[in-house]
């Protein structure tokens, strides 16, 4: 900039004159001034792109609310055509599949990261590193089918004998009775239970690759420690690998529930959509905000549009606020571990 | 082991030795040693414990099922062996063995189900991929019930392709431009840019579907092309490759940056020169996971390309399939012989994304060598 300028005619003066003092600061090159407005640029249209999904969902939303207002979270039917409104029947039916994935992949992937970051050698821990990266990859639509043709007709079994034997408890009731002669086997299938199986392979993975990372970065000295004193491998891990990795654990789980909450295709699949309110997730029929926007969207005039970009908008809010606190409890381990 | 112990107890004592009765060679310690005992508690507990649950289970109580019997397996294995271990050894070592195979165990599950994932999918779709037709053909005329030995997924496959081009065409030098302007300039509106870009990772996919649906069809009126669902995909795609470009760019050692910078090389030789050929690896897997998840996911492209029969190559005119899309509507379809091309179509895409992976493995491995 103007600096530039300066710094010429101090070359250019003769010797004899007194010093005068070069620019600290040359600033910056021509090419340098056009990288910065190109990066800029290229900055300021992402954030644009980006800002503009939150701020049109955000307005979107608007005319929804103000129809509906509280009522919108209430109401468990999506009636349009009777103009009747409410997400409460979805979002409840979002946290029990989530909820029931959580409970299936946590277990998991808690023992499967033990096991890589632990138990395997150092040659098959790359291995098993990369096949849960490959894990991660495959399309959810795999899963999907996996989860309705190979996963529903045994999981119906299962939530059968769970039913029979455990159904005192409400969250493993069925509105039907399990020990009749011919039990009602329709009445188990395209449940929460069975999609929330098959999403919970899909967040498996992330929670997993979450676990690793963070139990990696436990202290050698302080496995070394442990094992020194005379501790067993599973000692080491309860004493040394496991308090270090707890944010990870946690985190990784956190991260994982966002995103099962958002996941579309296993969940449209499997379930048979049901708008009602209820808790028992091994029955037929539930629903998810996003299995109602995929089966809904088509048929949808602008105000149902709007309605249905207020759900969306409402999913990706409760998700925006899982993953920070999933962030931030991960980097709050981390500085930790350091320490 | 056994040579150095034969060598250190060799009955010709060194003069420099110290006295015999104190000849105590260096012979490493084993660390993880199975000695018989613990092979056979183990081995002896999985075969007795699968002997009584089949004695239990299928003969003597009323049950079935193959599921039902591998888990009471297992439970009954977890008991015997922690019995048979408590027999010889204090309780550490016996909540040892049983966390051991508590935690192999869980890991197992872990890659068997991803195992029978691939497995099944591969083959349920054999059927259709024995047809060569299925590549070279589209679905144009072919009804439901038809036989296999009628049309394919060409149309579906090009389809993915045009649109994961163009998504990547898009989001390519956005992502990587925005995570250089975050890493390489910085300033205040840097650190919104990346606030924006990790909050957008929770967009939800079938959101960002909806999002373009509601903008571009509805509002704008564009109708169901390749190229509104490559804008489904590249909305979803975007914060993914840019958050993490930006997290490659800043694990980079900034002494590299430094030594260029204070030999004279002006933001953008450094950026040009040193950044990017550095991070190139890092960069590129960043770029083929997105690739992988960007192909593979079905919402956006449910919402917004329309299915078309026909081939079409023409992603700003008439509907598009793809290969999720159309995995999707033939399971949904109920007729068995569409439900074979779905599983044959699935089968094609776990295929691409296996490969897709095996390339960023690639990738990833070369950044190792360069070190």
């Amino acid at each position: 900039m103007a600096t530039v300028t300066e710094s010429a005619p101090a070359a250019a003066a003769p010797p004899d004159t007194t010093d005068v003092p070069r620019g600290i600061d040359p600033g910056l090159a021509r090419e340098d001034k056009v990288f910065f407005v190109a990066a800029r640029t290229v900055g300021i249209v992402v954030l644009a792109i980006m800002g503009s999904i939150g701020v049109f969902l955000g307005y979107q939303s608007i005319p929804t609310l103000s129809r509906y207002g509280a009522s919108f979270f209430t109401e468990s039917q999506w009636q349009p055509e009777n103009d009747v409104l409410g997400i409460s029947a979805v979002l409840v039916g979002t946290f029990t599949v989530a909820l029931v994935a959580l409970v299936i992949a946590f277990p998991l992937a808690l023992t499967s990261a033990i096991y890589i970051s632990e138990y395997a050698t150092s040659r098959v821990k790359r291995l098993l590193v990369s096949v849960i990266d490959l894990m991660a990859a495959v399309p959810s639509i795999i899963w999907g089918l996996w989860g309705f043709f190979l996963l529903q007709p045994k999981a119906i079994h299962a939530a059968h004998w769970l039913h029979t034997h455990v159904g005192w408890l409400p969250f493993f009731n069925v509105d039907t009775d399990p020990d009749s002669a011919s039990w009602a086997q329709s009445r188990y299938a395209a449940s929460a239970f069975i999609a929330g199986i098959a999403v919970s392979m899909m967040v498996l993975p992330m929670a997993a690759a979450v676990m690793i990372h963070v139990f990696g970065q436990a202290p050698i000295g302080e496995r070394e420690a442990a094992l020194g004193l005379g501790s067993t491998r599973w000692g080491m891990v309860r004493t040394v690998v496991l308090p270090f990795g707890r944010g990870g654990i946690i985190g990784g789980s956190m991260l994982s529930l966002g995103r099962a909450l958002g996941e579309t295709i296993a969940v449209v699949l499997i379930i048979s959509p049901a708008f009602d309110i209820k808790f028992r997730p091994l029955e037929v029929g539930t629903n998810t905000v996003a299995a109602l926007i995929a089966g809904r969207f088509g048929e949808a005039t602008s105000s149902q549009l709007s309605a249905l970009l207020t759900a969306g908008f409402v999913l990706f809010i409760i998700t925006l606020i899982i993953n920070t606190l999933a962030a931030m409890i991960v980097a709050r381990s981390r500085s930790g571990a350091q320490e | 082991m056994t040579a150095t112990m034969n060598f250190g107890t060799s009955s010709q004592p060194s003069p420099f030795a110290p006295p015999a009765d104190d000849v105590r060679p260096d012979v490493p310690r084993v660390l993880v040693k199975t000695t018989p005992d613990d092979r056979l508690s183990f081995w002896g507990s999985l075969v007795g414990s699968g002997a009584l649950v089949w004695l239990l289970y299928t003969q003597i109580l009323p049950f079935s099922g193959r599921v039902g019997f591998v888990i009471l397996w297992y439970g009954a294995f977890l008991a015997m062996y922690a019995g048979v271990t408590a027999m010889g050894n204090p309780a550490t070592v016996v909540l040892d063995r049983l966390m051991g195979a508590i935690i192999r165990g869980g890991a197992y599950v872990v890659f068997g189900t991803l195992a029978t994932a691939v497995v099944f999918t591969g083959a349920k779709g054999v059927e259709a991929l024995s047809n060569l037709n299925f590549f070279t053909d589209d679905m144009a005329g072919v009804r439901p019930t038809d036989d296999l030995s009628m049309g394919g997924v060409v149309h579906a496959m090009v389809g993915s392709m045009i649109e994961i081009g163009i998504a990547v065409a898009v989001t390519l030098p956005l992502g990587i431009g925005a995570a250089v302007y975050m890493n390489e300039v910085g300033g205040p509106l840097a650190r919104v840019v990346r606030t924006i870009v990790e909050a957008m990772t929770a967009l939800p996919s079938i959101v960002a579907g909806l999002f373009i649906y509601t903008v571009l069809i509805v509002t704008l009126g564009v109708s169901r092309t390749g190229i509104a669902a490559a804008m489904a995909i590249a909305i979803m795609m975007l914060p993914i490759i840019a958050r993490s470009a930006d997290v490659v760019l800043r694990v980079m050692p900034g002494g590299l940056r430094e030594a260029s910078l204070a030999l004279g090389a002006t933001k953008w030789q450094t950026v040009r020169q040193v950044v990017l050929p550095t991070v190139r690896p890092g960069l590129a897997t960043a770029l083929i996971l997105g690739i992988a998840r960007g192909v593979g996911e079905t919402s956006p492209v449910l919402l917004t390309s329309g299915a078309s029969t026909y081939f079409n190559a023409n992603p700003f005119n008439e509907p598009m399939n793809s290969l999720p899309l159309y995995v999707f509507a033939a399971v949904r379809s109920g007729e068995p012989l569409y439900i074979a091309r779905g599983f044959g179509a699935a089968a094609v895409l776990m295929v691409l994304v296996l490969i897709l992976f095996i390339i960023t493995r690639i990738l990833a491995r070369q950044k190792v060598g360069r070190r």
